[in-house]
């Protein structure tokens, strides 16, 4: 919490508001320094740990660390170079999914006039944009899998249909993608105000100019922001694949966890810290897409 | 609020001559494509809830029988695991609020310049995969028996990795929080006018203390509900960090029991997803409840 200040405000003369504004700058700098001293520690010494490691090989016996590049180019090679390949393609096209998806059903939830139903959907959401990982992965296995509930009843296996695949994990990926989008995109839909559309009009726009020339401006960092989100969701997410597909996608958190096992050759330890830091590497670069369009959008979004 | 509806009857009104009377004549057409699309919204998210649920209950050849959800709670593990994960869970949503709030609170009464920084670190762990932290965890943790043996160090990362409350992973878990705290709470403070309500209440007299607890909290009220729902359904699903870090909190004794019993697997998994739920709800009427002061944060949003 911010220290109070001695200054007692009924003085309320010149001088007293300059003494006070003086020391409000040091003051509340302090506040937000357990927070940095926190991700600091938690946050920066494993992310250390990754780029040392992922760059230097230390010998068993000697002891010696040197510095060597062998595990960033085997990260990027043969099979984990189609993992990683296969990570961003099945994170691009959901996202893109999801994100069309999702601002539909945030467009149909902010022009409802029910407020039981827009506060139920956003419940719901919040609860469903977290429900990835393992119970997900069975939830759908007894409903879409091979002896699931609806590939009984439909007969899903005759027409092609298969859970354990690139598309089955895209659709199982929607279903918490989705509500994410949704989560992220209403408070933008509910900053387009009515006076602009209505401004608009009365300047005889269409509904079409209004969204090509105003609404989808304004939204569009929002949108983009919510693009990367999903991509970085999906690009990270581990157990759902993991109950899933075991290894039968190619998939990058799948390579890493493997190799995190233990039950490999010495040394690959630091190929998944080197593919670790491939993952931060692509998703600090969509992220830094990200930022200056964010900063945009709050001109407009307050 | 219909006056903003989006892109359906947009083709046909291009052609029609444009107007405000005659664009507000259309309203009943969005009632339809927004009925269609939470419609099939809702049938894609139910489907596999309610396929589970018969998956559950419903065994070919021998009709119904609720054994699966009977036998949950002398299950093995079971309680320990579920009441492991709660307890995690409340641990770090009060060390990730105690983090974020002042800081958040500061940037935006007297630190403005801070804020870039505050933003970055909040949302870094976004850009960081559970997967690529936990490889980064393990290295560090390895540092402890390797370099450290003889310090007093030791104890210390002995202590964060006891199986009982293993306190490595609320650190962790605070880290991957970050982002959605931050998300939320920073609405919050974008809805209410924070410089003003701080001078407003100092002139009145009031201290630093009462300003933050009884002026700016009330007024966050419903975003430190967000943030501690998303913080709290975010632990309870963890799956990665736990199970690669050797811990068993709920998620990961899902998966041990789900070789051997399957039909309790997928139970479980439902009712995991019921007790979110439950608990969003509890805490979502915390957050908002208290009729007088509820209502500020909630018109003060629509109003900003």
């Amino acid at each position: 919490m911010s220290a109070p200040t001695p200054t007692s405000p009924t003085r309320g003369t010149a001088g007293g508001t300059t003494l006070r504004r003086r020391r409000r700058g040091p003051r509340t700098w302090l506040a937000a320094l357990p927070l940095l001293a926190f991700t600091g520690l938690c946050f920066g010494l494993p992310l250390g740990a990754i780029a040392f490691g992922a760059v230097t090989r230390t010998d068993p016996g000697t002891g010696a660390t040197r510095v060597t590049g062998e595990h960033l180019a085997r990260s990027l090679q043969g099979p984990y170079l189609d993992s990683l390949i296969g990570s961003v393609q099945l994170s691009a096209l959901t996202a893109l999914l999801g994100g069309v998806l999702g601002v539909l059903i945030a467009q149909a939830l902010v022009t409802s006039r029910s407020t039981a139903l827009r506060s139920a959907a956003l419940t719901a959401s919040g609860v469903l944009a977290n429900f990835g990982g393992v119970p997900l992965a069975f939830a759908f296995i007894a409903t879409a899998g091979i002896s699931g509930v609806v590939t009984q009843l439909a007969d899903l296996t005759d027409l092609g249909w298969d859970l354990y695949s690139f598309t089955g994990l895209a659709v199982v990926y929607l279903y918490f993608l989705t509500p994410l989008m949704v989560l992220v995109i209403v408070p933008a839909l509910d900053g387009l105000r009515p006076q602009w559309r209505e401004a608009a009009q009365n300047n005889g726009a269409t509904g079409r100019q209004f969204w090509r020339h105003v609404g989808l401006p304004v939204l569009a960092p929002s949108l983009l922001g919510g693009f990367v989100l999903l991509f970085g969701t999906a690009f990270a997410a581990h157990a759902t694949a993991a109950a899933l597909v075991g290894g039968s996608v190619p998939l990058v958190t799948l390579k890493i966890a493997d190799a995190l096992s233990g039950n490999v050759l010495t040394g690959q330890e630091n190929v998944a810290l080197a593919l670790g830091l491939d993952m931060i590497l692509i998703a600090g670069l969509v992220m830094a897409v990200y930022l200056p369009l964010q900063r945009r959008s709050a001109r407009w979004l307050r | 609020m219909a006056a903003m509806t989006p892109t359906a009857p947009r083709a046909d009104r291009a052609e029609a001559a444009p107007g405000a009377a005659r664009a507000r004549a259309r309203r009943p057409r969005p009632r339809i494509w927004r009925g269609a699309v939470l419609a099939l919204a809702g049938a894609y998210f139910l489907l596999p809830l309610a396929a589970s649920f018969v998956f559950t209950v419903h065994v070919p050849g021998q009709g119904l029988t609720f054994e699966a959800y009977t036998e949950l709670l002398g299950a093995e593990g079971f309680l320990r695991s579920l009441l492991l994960s709660l307890g995690l869970a409340a641990a770090t949503i009060t060390l990730s609020l105690l983090l974020a709030v002042p800081a958040l609170v500061a940037v935006r009464i007297g630190s403005p310049r801070l804020r870039p920084v505050v933003e970055v670190m909040c949302m870094l762990p976004l850009v960081v995969p559970p997967i690529a932290l936990v490889t980064g965890i393990t290295t560090v943790l390895r540092w402890g028996p390797e370099h450290l043996s003889r310090t007093p160090l030791y104890q210390t990362f002995l202590a964060v990795q006891n199986p009982d409350f293993p306190v490595v992973l609320v650190l962790a878990y605070t880290v991957l929080a970050l982002p959605f705290v931050y998300r939320s709470l920073d609405a919050g403070l974008r809805a209410v006018d924070v410089p003003t309500l701080v001078e407003a209440a100092r002139s009145c007299g009031a201290s630093w203390p009462h300003v933050v607890l009884r002026v700016l909290l009330p007024n966050l009220r419903a975003s430190l509900a967000g943030a501690a729902f998303l913080t709290l359904a975010l632990v309870l699903g963890e799956f990665t960090i736990a199970s690669l870090l050797g811990f068993q909190p709920f998620a990961v004794w899902i998966v041990s029991i789900s070789g051997a019993q399957a039909r309790m697997s997928v139970a479980v998994s439902i009712l995991s997803l019921l007790i979110t739920w439950l608990l969003l709800l509890v805490l979502s009427r915390a957050g908002t409840n208290p009729s007088s002061v509820s209502a500020a944060p909630a018109t003060s949003r629509k109003e900003s």
